[in-house]
């Protein structure tokens, strides 16, 4: 069955999203006025889209979860934002990013869109130093680049470790401006519920007051979903405490596709687990492999004395450690992508050789950098990644290695959406991390913001016209509707059912639960046995949660539990069809490793015959079988190799 | 290790507030000051009680959401770091550690230890950007900008917006958070156009939501988590008399 159509324009790679452009339709300035954008997440993907669609003088409501869109998630991105200007001359263009970005990916990205993104990559640092985000400059006063995440250009734009902040700070100075102005409405403390579909469009959404446990409904021609990735379900992760995928879930429920759930990525380079009270994990920037050694001892029982604290690391002489990334990949070394160094790590850690107390954590060693650079240079590069370091370990990276492990980070899965970035309900888009469409099966590093305000700068509000422009005859949509009371009522049964619950298990203690199944059977390695005992394990959770979750407190006034439990509540749905992609994606690419699809050697193994596709899920009611369809991807203008790092 | 803490409860913004005490025991002293809270939020919902609510989210010291009153210190006893980044190794075994809200009348109490932060948006709408719109723009290039001014712009805009200065400030003065954006902004040729009408917006708009003057304390500075600098203080002052004496100027002309 394909019920797919991915709307990719006719013509030329190049030419694509120019020739769309000129065809699209457009909305015209008086009309614009009379048409209602709800936007839902305030974070790059929302704050850029809402504030261009503002300026272009739509009628815009923005909803943000926490008390202001600064406090978005894409604030703590810290390595930098990737664009093919080619200021550093060393040979980069649109073409080349295009390139890296589909094969980084491992070849399941559709080719347009990622095209499409580079072209208007350069457009974004253009708009963000326009609006006064201080990027790091050389002393001739011109933009500086680094080279990230191994790319072999230098093509990465950076504000010191702090480029998310200042890219979100940029957007939402834009969005203040339109605040001011009034085009665009802003709603802090407000969770999306549900989403209101009608005659089969999206019409509005329900919220939530979180400061008030007020429910509020909310009416609009077009909706956008800018809630960001699904991380949390793995309930350690280095997304947000806040961050979720409930409103994808929601939209996933009524009728939107969710396309590669099972595609996440798994960051190398984050600060171990400490004890059962964790609550969250700290990334550590991957600019710190441009420098950092990663090495485990060689022999088991050096580790071992090192896990029971009868050794230190510096007691390890030169030939007894294992510097096992440039032992297996000489040519890319410490720099491989992000899922090659983490299984990496993983396989080193499973087979006795970890070093942290719990067996799971490798070093990583700036002390021959220190020898090279000297210590202030190695201050200057990373010096507030190694006092955070300190802050949270309580030990000095300059004399001792720092400890890693890789944790959840990225979700590169999401609403399925088309060239449009419309989902599958006519009048719902999603950007962002929300979408699944450019980074395939793996995302290379500094390419998250990027997409994030290509989508709400750049691309969005042209397409969304393309849809708005048959609108303009549709009357101000009224929330006094049989579909927006349906969705109401269906949403306060939903939240005393949970409140009337008053089981035995606390919300956290059920999300460590699903935690738990998800890292061990739906994790960094997957095989078909443990993804079939995860699918019964995850069914039985969501019994316990439906027959034994306790929360306290009440509906009408602010309430962090309930927000959790129906958060928890979606998350559970969401990790059945993370397993269930899992499982049927038999082939090892990118992110998505299983264990018996590799090659010889131990790597991951791709199969372009059976597999290059993109799988959209379809919901068809509770306890019913979800419908995989398939948009097969279509490699046009490329060559597709075998990712090799050796 | 084992505390006593003093915690603040308060229904909603009209209640009348008090302080608790709990007896929290065996935390381990790599445990986060966040996480002990997560632990004593655990045992009350337990005991079927209400969990003390305290606004959090990135737990790594940059969304700015965080933010206790713990012991007399905004963001407690360890400098140059958040709420979140506080780990219970900084407290002594057995100490009672009292925690309240930020406490400062431009910013009303929600509940428990959630305060609205919002005034400090309003203010940043009143100016606290470059008017540009999308599209549009020269290349990024094409403005230079030396290397030193550059990198005093990016420490002024790494203030996250916590509030916590005006918390420590005995008159709730947003100064220090105010001079940030508006020093970020005056260092840089993107924001030169606007100087003049944004620092008076800007600052008129704080008075008007109540925040107090800035009578040189510097307590903002002392227990900034981001460590800006009262030279942006400074900077604002001088950016405001310009803009006074140029609007005076354009009156006579
Ligand atoms: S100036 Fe410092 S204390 Fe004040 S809001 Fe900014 S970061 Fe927080
Ligand atoms: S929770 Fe984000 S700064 Fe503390």
């Amino acid at each position: 069955m394909n019920t797919l159509s991915s709307k990719i324009p006719e013509g030329q790679l190049s030419e694509k999203w120019t020739r769309y452009k000129s065809s699209q339709k457009l909305v015209n300035p008086a009309n614009k006025r009379k048409l209602d954008i709800i936007v839902v997440g305030t974070g790059l993907a929302g704050a850029s889209a809402a504030a261009s669609l503002g300026a272009l003088g739509f009628n815009v409501k923005i909803f943000c979860i926490s008390d202001s869109p600064r406090r978005a998630h894409s604030i703590a991105a810290q390595g930098g934002i990737n664009a093919a200007k080619n200021y550093q001359n060393d040979g980069d263009s649109v073409d080349r990013l295009f390139f890296d970005t589909i094969k980084g990916g491992d070849y399941r990205a559709r080719e347009a869109n990622v095209y499409r993104l580079a072209e208007v990559s350069n457009s974004i640092i253009d708009q963000c130093v326009a609006q006064g985000v201080p990027f790091a400059r050389d002393y001739s006063g011109m933009l500086d680049n680094r080279s990230f995440g191994g790319a072999q250009v230098s093509r990465t734009f950076y504000a010191k470790g702090q480029t998310g902040q200042q890219l979100l700070l940029g957007a939402y100075s834009a969005l203040s401006k339109e605040i001011k102005a009034g085009t665009v409405k802003m709603y802090e403390r407000r969770e999306m519920m549900d989403l209101v579909v009608v005659d089969g469009r999206a019409r509005g959404i329900i919220t939530r007051n979180l400061q008030t446990g007020e429910i509020e409904r909310w009416a609009s021609h077009a909706v956008v979903i800018a809630t960001g990735g699904y991380g949390n379900v793995y309930f350690l992760s280095t997304n947000a405490m806040n961050c979720n995928g409930s409103a994808a879930v929601q939209c996933f429920h009524k009728g939107a596709f969710f396309a590669n759930p099972c595609f996440v990525q798994i960051h190398p380079t984050c600060i171990p687990v400490k004890g059962d009270y964790q609550s969250k994990l700290t990334l550590m920037s991957e600019s710190l492999r441009n420098d950092g050694r990663i090495w485990v001892p060689k022999k088991i029982e050096d580790a071992q004395a090192i896990r029971e604290g009868r050794l230190n690391p510096t007691d390890i002489s030169e030939q007894d450690r294992d510097y096992y990334l440039e032992r297996r990949y000489p040519a890319f070394g410490n720099l491989v992508p992000r899922d090659i160094a983490s299984r990496a790590a993983k396989e080193r850690c499973d087979a006795g050789y970890g070093v942290a107390p719990s067996g799971y954590g490798v070093y990583l060693d700036f002390k021959s950098a220190i020898e090279r650079l000297g210590k202030d240079k190695v201050e200057a590069r990373y010096g507030n990644l190694f006092q955070m370091y300190e802050k949270i370990v309580d030990v000095n990276p300059y004399e001792n290695p720092m400890m890693i492990y890789p944790a959840v980070h990225y979700t590169m899965g999401g609403l399925w959406v088309d060239y449009e970035l419309q989902t599958t309900i006519p009048g719902l888009f999603a950007t962002g991390e929300a979408n699944f469409s450019d980074h395939g099966a793996n995302r290379l590093g500094a390419s998250a913001l990027m997409q994030g305000l290509a989508d709400g700068y750049f691309i969005l509000p042209y397409t969304i016209q393309n849809y708005l422009s048959d609108q303009i005859y549709q009357e101000r949509i009224s929330t006094q509707t049989e579909e927006f009371t349906q969705a109401e009522n269906a949403l306060r049964d939903k939240l005393e059912t949970i409140m009337s619950i008053k089981g035995e298990k606390t919300v956290d203690t059920l999300q460590r639960e699903l935690g738990h199944i998800m890292w061990e059977y739906v994790g960094m390695g997957r095989n078909a046995e443990n993804l079939r005992k995860a699918i019964p394990m995850l069914r039985e959770l969501r019994n316990e949660f439906w027959t034994n979750v306790r929360v306290t407190g009440d509906l009408t006034s602010m309430n962090p539990e309930l927000e959790k439990a129906v958060r928890l509540a979606d998350h559970i749905e969401l990790s059945q069809i993370i397993a269930k992609d899992a499982l049927q994606r038999e082939e090892s690419c990118g992110g998505h490793y299983r264990e018996e699809f590799v090659t010889n050697e131990g790597e991951a193994k791709r199969d372009d015959d059976n597999y290059m596709f993109v799988a959209a899920w379809q919901y068809t009611g509770k306890d019913q079988e979800p419908i995989m369809h398939k948009e097969e991807l279509k490699y046009e203008f490329i060559n597709v190799q075998q990712r090799n790092y050796k | 290790m084992d505390f006593t803490l003093k915690i603040w409860r308060q229904e909603s913004q009209k209640a009348k507030g008090r302080f608790e005490t709990y007896k929290i025991t065996d935390i381990s002293p790599d445990c986060s000051f966040l996480e002990m809270l997560d632990i004593l939020n655990e045992s009350l919902v337990n005991k079927l009680s209400h969990p003390v609510c305290f606004d959090h989210d990135c737990r790594e010291g940059i969304c700015g959401m965080c933010g206790l009153y713990i012991n007399g210190h905004p963001h407690g006893p360890d400098s140059a770091i958040t709420t979140c980044q506080l780990h219970m190794r900084k407290f002594k075994d057995g100490e009672t550690i009292t925690i309240e809200p930020w406490r400062a009348k431009p910013f009303p109490i929600i509940r428990d230890l959630v305060v609205d932060r919002t005034a400090l948006d309003k203010i940043i709408q009143e100016g606290g950007y470059v008017s540009v719109t999308t599209g549009g723009v020269p290349d990024g290039n094409s403005i230079l900008i030396p290397k030193h001014k550059a990198d005093k712009a990016m420490d002024s805009a790494s203030c996250i917006g916590c509030g916590a200065c005006v918390a420590a400030c005995k008159n709730a003065s947003a100064m220090l958070f105010v001079s940030a954006k508006v020093s970020q902004l005056a260092l840089l040729p993107q924001g030169k156009p606007e100087a003049a009408t944004r620092v008076q917006n800007m600052v008129a708009k704080m008075d008007q939501l109540g925040f107090g003057n800035c009578t040189n304390t510097y307590a903002c500075e002392a227990e900034c988590p981001k460590e800006i600098k009262r030279s942006n203080i400074a900077r604002m002052n001088r950016e405001f008399i310009l803009a006074k004496v140029a609007s005076e100027e354009d009156l006579q002309q």
